[in-house]
């Protein structure tokens, strides 16, 4: 039989971002993918560096509507780790309610997804319906439903009232019944396991090959989670009191990814509950004035994977280089190991497994007409400019006076 | 008279009404069921009148003729199955004999058609929806014939009026113990037959991107959503006539009637709202394995008088 191209994207309804996935398929049966991102670069690194350090969150907030608080959670540990200080007690127990919410909300969200990529349109609204929760307590919590604005180096912008924690409470009481329920009706039905199990296996060795992060990895067997392995606020406390764990399951499928990020709503949960009820009195800013010359990491388990942001400074009021990387980057080249052999039917479902993010994951990238894809560097960038400064200077012509051509 | 039958009544005119109410209710079933408010009652009329108002594309890949010619076909044949079905129900002598034969060819003839139609359009995701339909057409045919086997068996005659008449003296076919095992194999082929979830795997939005129906637009999709329509009232009548003692316009009958027909119509929303959509080589395995044995058991039962 003669291969077939069959193009997902850049623009297709199974995706919410613009990609292209281009499968080779023998019948229904697919060969080889090829995944190519680029559609939807913003120049967040670059406009970073234009902002001041107090603004600079804000922006990070910007780069995933979905992880709008583990990206400015990676990012104020970076400035924090230049500064060398650590946030006020109550400011470290606040940080992680508002990044555990919003884990829940992610997970749901992606479990609604993969319920309409199967054609599970019920489990796709219900999960929906009670993310409503989780964001109606981000709301009381911290005034937004999304972009929650409450990271800033050194501490939180916002307290917590009295009243938006005992909203959360209740609110945690309903989504864990509703998690369960999913967890029961849903993962139990054999129509699922049949739809859901061995399907997009990625191994432990090829976990590791392709550097997978987080809930991609961790149904894998690999026992990793930047949370428990490199402790900050309240995260390390709270792990070495057995209030929770990170899930490691061994099978790799689908099934194993979708059961993760469950059992995960369930620990969030746990961790929001322990924190909202010891969290302790006072400060919730260490006041941070200036950031130091020197150069800061931070690393945080967003829903999809560790995060990573690294940042200089000068000792001025802008960092000089902010460096992204967010877990999708990790977790897009597993379609290499995990759709091959697969069924066309199952791509859909694969390559919303590792919960892609597009919006994350975008550095500057070209596709020139061959096909064959660049990364650019500054000096290419420069060359580029350059050159459209020259085709300007002929199409103008002899007469125009420039004093810089000299120079170039 | 044939044309009455045929183009009014119970054929094209009252099978797209009732058809496109049905759909409604089952669309708004499934929105309450998820949370939602769902459309109004209207809501499929004015889409199908809107689409039949709107420009049909042809792609320049197409065949021409196969791809225009292909709805219109699937259109007349469902509207024949209508036709056919209500008249067998309306008077039990306005039949023939081996008309439940050629229902069965002309229910058929829908899915061939959409088969034939995504293949003229020459988009790849079309012909992989095409191959797909096909593959779970040749699935489901084959359990849906033994369980009608069971019904033409047990009644000795292929007509419908026979059948009807069968069960007007010996108690609805359904109510023996295979009578129950071929209504739910008959069930699950014509949700296959009908495109609904877990067998929408031809169109499966999220994968194919309606498959089979990608390349259509306008006034040659509006006759496959009229297909469809139709397909969705003529199936649990089909049902209710094989297995429940069909249709009684007399007195109370009536209401009878449109209680068989609204609990089958609850049973097609309810397995499509509680499954996810299934991959095509288990569907066919689904048919081929569980399904044909279930419907065997049926037919035994059947020869054993019970």
């Amino acid at each position: 039989m003669k291969e077939t191209i069959i193009p997902i994207g850049p623009f297709h309804p199974l995706l919410e971002e613009p990609e292209l996935f281009t499968l080779k398929v023998d019948g229904d049966t697919v060969i080889d993918v090829d995944v190519r991102i680029g559609w939807n670069h913003r120049g967040i690194e670059k406009l970073s560096q234009g902002l001041t350090w107090d603004q600079v969150p804000f922006l990070i907030e910007r780069i995933c509507g979905i992880c709008s608080t583990s990206h400015p959670y990676a990012c104020v540990l970076a400035m924090e780790e230049i500064c060398d200080i650590e946030a006020p007690p109550r400011a470290q127990y606040i940080r992680p309610v508002v990044a555990e919410l919003e884990r829940i909300h992610s997970h749901l969200l992606w479990l609604g997804l993969a319920g309409h990529f199967i054609g599970y349109n019920t489990v796709f609204m219900w999960a929906w319906k009670y993310r409503e929760l989780t964001l109606d307590s981000l709301e009381q919590l911290t005034g937004n439903r999304n972009h929650y604005a409450m990271f800033k180096a050194g501490g939180v912008r916002r307290d917590f009232s009295q009243k938006a924690m005992d909203f959360t409470m209740k609110a945690m009481d309903e989504t864990e019944k509703a998690t369960k329920m999913f967890l029961g009706a849903v993962l139990d039905d054999p129509v699922m396991h049949k739809r859901l199990k061995g399907v997009g296996v990625l191994t432990y060795e090829d976990a590791i090959q392709y550097s997978a992060v987080g809930p991609t990895s961790r149904p894998s067997g690999v026992d990793h989670d930047a949370r428990r392995d490199d402790p900050f606020d309240a995260y390390g406390i709270s792990h070495d009191k057995g209030v929770w764990k990170a899930i490691v399951l061994q099978d790799g499928d689908v099934f194993a990814k979708a059961a993760c990020r469950i059992l995960e709503i369930l620990e969030s949960i746990k961790i929001i509950r322990w924190c909202i009820e010891n969290i302790p009195d006072g400060e919730i800013d260490a006041g941070v004035k200036e950031i130091p010359a020197g150069e800061g990491c931070g690393h945080y388990e967003a829903p999809r994977g560790e995060v990573f942001h690294y940042m200089r400074s000068d000792g001025s009021n802008f960092p000089i280089r902010h460096k992204v990387r967010a877990p999708t980057y990790n977790n897009l080249p597993t379609y290499k190991a995990t759709c091959p052999g697969a069924h066309i039917a199952d791509v859909a479902l694969i390559t919303a497994s590792i919960d892609p993010c597009y919006c994350c994951t975008e550095r500057v990238g070209v596709v020139d007409k061959l096909g064959t894809k660049h990364i650019l560097t500054q000096d290419d960038l420069t060359k580029l400019s350059v050159k459209k400064t020259n085709e300007i200077r002929r199409k103008l012509g002899k007469t125009t006076y420039d004093p810089y051509a000299k120079m170039i | 008279m044939a044309f009455f039958y045929y183009l009014i009544f119970p054929g094209f005119a009252f099978a797209a009404i009732v058809g496109l109410l049905t759909a409604w209710f089952d669309r708004k079933v499934t929105a309450r069921v998820q949370w939602r408010k769902g459309p109004p009652w209207y809501q499929n009329f004015a889409d199908v009148a809107k689409l039949l108002i709107k420009e049909v594309p042809v792609p320049e890949t197409a065949n021409k003729g196969i791809f225009l010619l292909a709805p219109a076909v699937a259109l007349s044949a469902s509207a024949m199955a209508a036709a056919m079905l209500g008249a067998a129900n309306i008077n039990w002598d306005y039949t023939f004999t081996g008309d439940l034969l050629v229902l069965w060819y002309i229910l058929a003839l829908p899915s061939i058609m959409i088969i034939l139609g995504a293949s003229a359009s020459g988009n790849p995701l079309s012909s992989v929806g095409a191959s797909r339909e096909m593959n779970q057409f040749v699935g489901y045919e084959l359990p849906l014939v033994i369980a009608m086997a069971t019904v033409v068996f047990k009644v000795g005659s292929v007509g419908l009026g026979d059948i009807l008449r069968f069960q007007a003296e010996n108690g609805p076919i359904l109510y023996s113990a295979s009578g129950i095992i071929a209504c739910i194999v008959a069930i699950l082929c014509l949700q296959a037959k009908l495109g609904l979830v877990p067998f929408d795997i031809p169109e499966a939005e999220t994968e194919l991107g309606a498959g089979t129906f990608m390349e259509y637009s306008g006034a040659a999709l509006g006759a496959f959503k009229l297909t469809k329509a139709i397909l969705l009232y003529t199936s649990p009548i089909f049902i209710i006539t094989l297995f429940w003692g069909g249709i009684q316009v007399k007195g109370l009958g009536i209401l009878w009637a449109i209680l068989k027909y609204v609990l089958f119509i609850a049973l097609f929303t309810l397995i499509r709202n509680t499954n996810p959509r299934l991959r095509i080589d288990q569907a066919v395995r689904f048919f081929w394995v569980n399904m044909t044995i279930l419907a065997l058991i049926a037919l035994v039962l059947m020869s054993l008088g019970y």
